[in-house]
């Protein structure tokens, strides 16, 4: 027990374990959070109402998120195929319907888990156009102008890969990518173009619109963009 | 007739007003950041991350340039009894009475030693987060979870202290003294016992 007139320096204690600790959650890794946030999700629930909804962060490239008009809307389907399709709302959904259940990954570090999709599988359509020889990869192009990205068709053909117009039992939201997005769970969620309106069969992969940033073209979820 | 005593310079003031004017700014513009229900209405994600990021580098930078152009002097020595803990500041965490505080309460040294940590944590997961979209490098999984976690421990802070310096009765004459820079010296007597004797009473 220290007496009333000696001091102790206590206080950049507390401010340098701190920064440690919080500099050192970078390197521990998201076990340690994930671990705290089982810890924390009591408060977590109470908060819900301003907390993001189920995990999820919105982010768009411009200033408004395009709008969908059931009656005008249209996806086609061309470039390097034998049979372009230009597909309405009902046409789309009236294709055969997969189910699934998958987990979305941020390049920012969130994910949320076992997101229910509702769609089309990519593959599917990819029969239904039949790509020339010559064709290499496919280009998704986003209402959202300039959003733009690719996969190769090996990529386009991995067997969870869709066109996904419902996520969790209701129709795709705006903000998610109304009426329809890409859903590839095997890589990060900019590869996921959102409020597609276009898919063009090109020779070969180009550069998508946050590759062109610095991004990895190939996004594999942990195993690419930095993350091993 | 009622007396002052001058409790916060012009220095001191000047840090705290722009320490919560940067803090509430970054507060809006990360929640448009991060809430979707925001995000949607207000859009322009670019933009507003650009005002977030800039706001972020002024709100440091204004800090450290009133402290480098102020009374350095005073903010050192202010520093000093912020760092320092005696006997009776230990009492007064453990809710022992009597336990005669100086110019801050061992509750206010141990705020403002978290505070500062907590802006170089944001200050440093921030700037990952930024230059993380340019160089992998800098990219660390959880960084943004670090930068999240930051903005609720600030926040569960901020409430206490806005309860505190706005609504408690015994406490929010303090108000006045990061406002005017003066106190009442029998509020003074009553709650800072110690730094009171020192300056004479």
């Amino acid at each position: 027990m220290s007496a009333p007139h000696e001091e102790k320096r206590i206080g950049r204690g507390v401010f340098l374990a701190t920064v440690a600790g919080g500099i050192g959650s970078l390197a521990f890794g998201k076990s340690v959070w994930s671990h705290f946030s089982g810890a924390v999700s009591p408060i977590a629930s109470t908060l819900a109402p301003f907390l993001p909804k189920g995990g999820w962060r919105i982010y768009t490239v411009t200033g408004s998120i395009p709008p969908f008009d059931r009656s005008t809307w249209r996806l086609d389907v061309g470039g390097l195929v034998d049979h372009p399709m230009t597909l309405s709302y009902d046409e789309l959904r009236a294709l055969p319907r997969v189910n699934q259940i998958s987990t979305f990954h941020c390049v920012t570090g969130w994910t949320v888990k076992n997101v229910h999709w509702g769609g089309v599988r990519l593959s599917d359509l990819m029969d239904r156009v039949a790509p020339t020889s010559y064709a290499g990869a496919m280009q998704f192009l986003s209402a959202e102008t300039p959003y733009i990205d690719y996969l190769s068709l090996p990529e386009a053909r991995l067997h969870d890969v869709m066109l996904a117009y419902e996520m969790n039992g209701e129709p795709l939201r705006p903000e998610h990518g109304a009426p329809v997005r890409l859903v590839i769970p095997d890589m990060y969620g900019y590869k996921n173009v959102k409020w597609l309106k276009g898919i063009n069969l090109v020779h070969e992969a180009g550069i998508g619109y946050w590759e062109a940033l610095g991004y990895d073209r190939d996004a594999w979820v942990g195993r690419s963009n930095g993350y091993t | 007739m009622t007396r002052y005593l001058r409790r916060f310079s012009r220095t001191e003031r000047l840090i705290h007003w722009v320490n919560a004017i940067g803090f509430f700014f970054l507060l809006a513009t990360g929640l448009i950041l991060y809430l979707p229900s925001l995000s949607i209405l207000v859009a322009r994600r670019q933009l507003i991350q650009e005002m977030h990021f800039w706001c972020g580098v002024g709100w440091v930078s204004a800090l450290v340039l009133i402290a480098l152009l102020g009374d350095r002097r005073g903010l050192l020595r202010t520093a000093r009894e912020l760092d320092g803990f005696d006997g009776d500041d230990f009492r007064w965490l453990r809710r022992e009475r009597p336990a005669p505080q100086g110019r801050f309460n061992a509750g206010q040294k141990i705020n403002a030693s978290l505070n500062a940590a907590f802006m170089v944590l944001f200050l440093v997961s921030g700037l990952l987060l930024w230059f993380g979209e340019q160089n992998t490098r800098l990219r660390f999984a959880s960084t943004v979870l670090l930068h999240d976690g930051l903005m609720y421990a600030a926040l569960v802070l901020l409430v206490g202290h806005l309860y505190l310096a706005v609504i408690h009765p015994a406490t929010r004459h303090s108000l006045r003294g990061m406002t005017l820079g003066t106190v009442d010296e029998r509020w003074a007597r009553e709650h800072h016992s110690k730094w009171a004797e020192e300056q004479g009473l």
